[in-house]
């Protein structure tokens, strides 16, 4: 399984999908948010694989 | 067999060909993270010169709050070797949440890295004896959130700091989203005038008034936080705690909705705006004799205000005498940070 990290929360995904899918799957909207593992930035399109750990990062600010 | 036909759909550098970390749909252009940073910055210069922002000569004053556009677009300007110092109003949210303490920290994090640096640090508590949330008590502004007295506050501190310490213009990190969520809002409203007022500089309208210059207004806000990723830059990723449900936010989401259906809206929405302004194809006129700038009797700032502005007017009694006004309203003091240069 993959972990998924977003704000306090956090899933255990079957790996496999893509970015994308995973930011779908959890109700968020990918032109919102950006996926990095450890550092690096992570297309929408890379496959998330069992025992990756991903951070999604909500991009929009303001107020 | 399928994992390879999934990994086969990442899409590849225009440039080099390498895996793409970003992929913009509104460019329809890919790029490895070398290539976008190197986009990203050419990019930026393109917008100011398309704007005519400021040149090489020009003294920029960046506003920094620690977030990732404020920095980001520091980090860009001083890669392209623009006289860029920064100026940091600490607000004094910190109850209960640090957060001015983490943004003040974000900020500093980022000049370790970048020496010859050189920031101005205007401390609310330390200079108008009040923090943020504790002016806005106080003055009992804005239905019991401090954005109001926090906005008018940033906007005087500014424009004061940069005319006292000679800067060309100001620049902040507003990017495209901001700038669309804005017109959005002026548009459901049809707020003529805050129609007519949007654009990517504004010009100095009175000698009281410092230029202003929006760099990223070009750029999606998710590519600006893609590039402070990439870059490496440690910014402030929380949000000021009264943020929270702010219509600009709400407006962000719903035109992200529509990007997500239908790709580039969000920038042909802006960006046509603003050629179709320039065109005259459309024309927003403020009603006669509503906008008149006069220098408020206090701190001379222009203001629309009536004789005091309302910055200042938030220490002045109605029954206090001008002199009496003037002392009560606290002078602007700032100290200065440098990170350490080169050459030591």
């Amino acid at each position: 399984m993959a972990k998924v990290v977003f704000r306090d929360q956090e899933w255990e995904i079957p790996g496999g999908k893509t970015v994308r899918e995973i930011i779908e799957e959890l109700g968020l909207n990918p032109e919102a948010v950006l996926a990095v593992k450890g550092k690096k930035l992570l297309n929408e399109e890379t496959v998330v694989e069992d025992e990756d750990e991903i951070k999604l990062i909500a991009v929009i600010s303001g107020g | 067999m399928k994992k390879r036909q999934t990994q086969a759909r990442v899409p590849r550098c225009k440039k080099c060909g390498a895996p793409a970390v970003i992929y913009m749909r509104q460019h329809r252009l890919a790029l490895c993270e070398t290539h976008f940073q190197e986009w990203f910055v050419n990019y930026t210069q393109r917008t100011i010169e398309k704007y005519h922002m400021f040149g090489p000569e020009d003294r920029v004053l960046v506003a920094v709050s620690g977030g990732k556009d404020s920095l980001a677009l520091w980090d860009v300007l001083t890669q392209l070797g623009y006289r860029a110092d920064g100026l940091y109003i600490g607000l004094g949210i910190d109850e209960g949440t640090q957060y001015s303490q983490r943004s003040l920290e974000a900020v500093r994090g980022f000049m370790a890295e970048r020496p010859g640096l050189r920031l101005y640090v205007v401390d609310m508590k330390e200079a108008y004896g009040e923090t943020i949330p504790e002016l806005a008590r106080r003055v009992r502004r804005g239905r019991g959130k401090p954005c109001s007295v926090c906005g008018l506050s940033k906007r005087h501190i500014m424009n004061e700091l940069a005319l006292r310490e000679g800067f060309d213009v100001l620049v902040t990190g507003h990017n495209l989203d901001d700038e669309a969520a804005v017109l959005f809002q002026n548009t459901l409203r049809w707020q003529t005038g805050y129609l007519a007022r949007q654009s990517p500089v504004l010009e100095a309208t009175h000698p009281g008034l410092v230029r202003k210059a929006k760099p990223f207004c070009r750029f999606y806000e998710r590519e600006v936080a893609a590039y402070a990723i990439v870059r490496g830059i440690e910014y402030q990723y929380d949000e000021c705690p009264f943020s929270v449900g702010a219509t600009t936010i709400y407006y962000k989401e719903l035109l992200n909705q529509l990007e997500r259906h239908s790709p580039g809206s969000k920038f042909q929405f802006y960006t046509q705006f603003l050629k179709a302004k320039k065109k005259g194809l459309i024309t927003f006129h403020e009603p006669e004799g509503e906008v008149v700038l006069r220098p408020c009797r206090i701190c001379g700032q222009p203001t629309t205000a009536g004789e005091i502005c309302a910055f200042c007017r938030m220490w002045v009694r109605p029954d206090m005498d001008l002199e009496e006004a003037k002392r009560s309203v606290p002078s602007l003091t700032f100290r200065v940070e440098t990170s350490e240069s080169e050459e030591g």
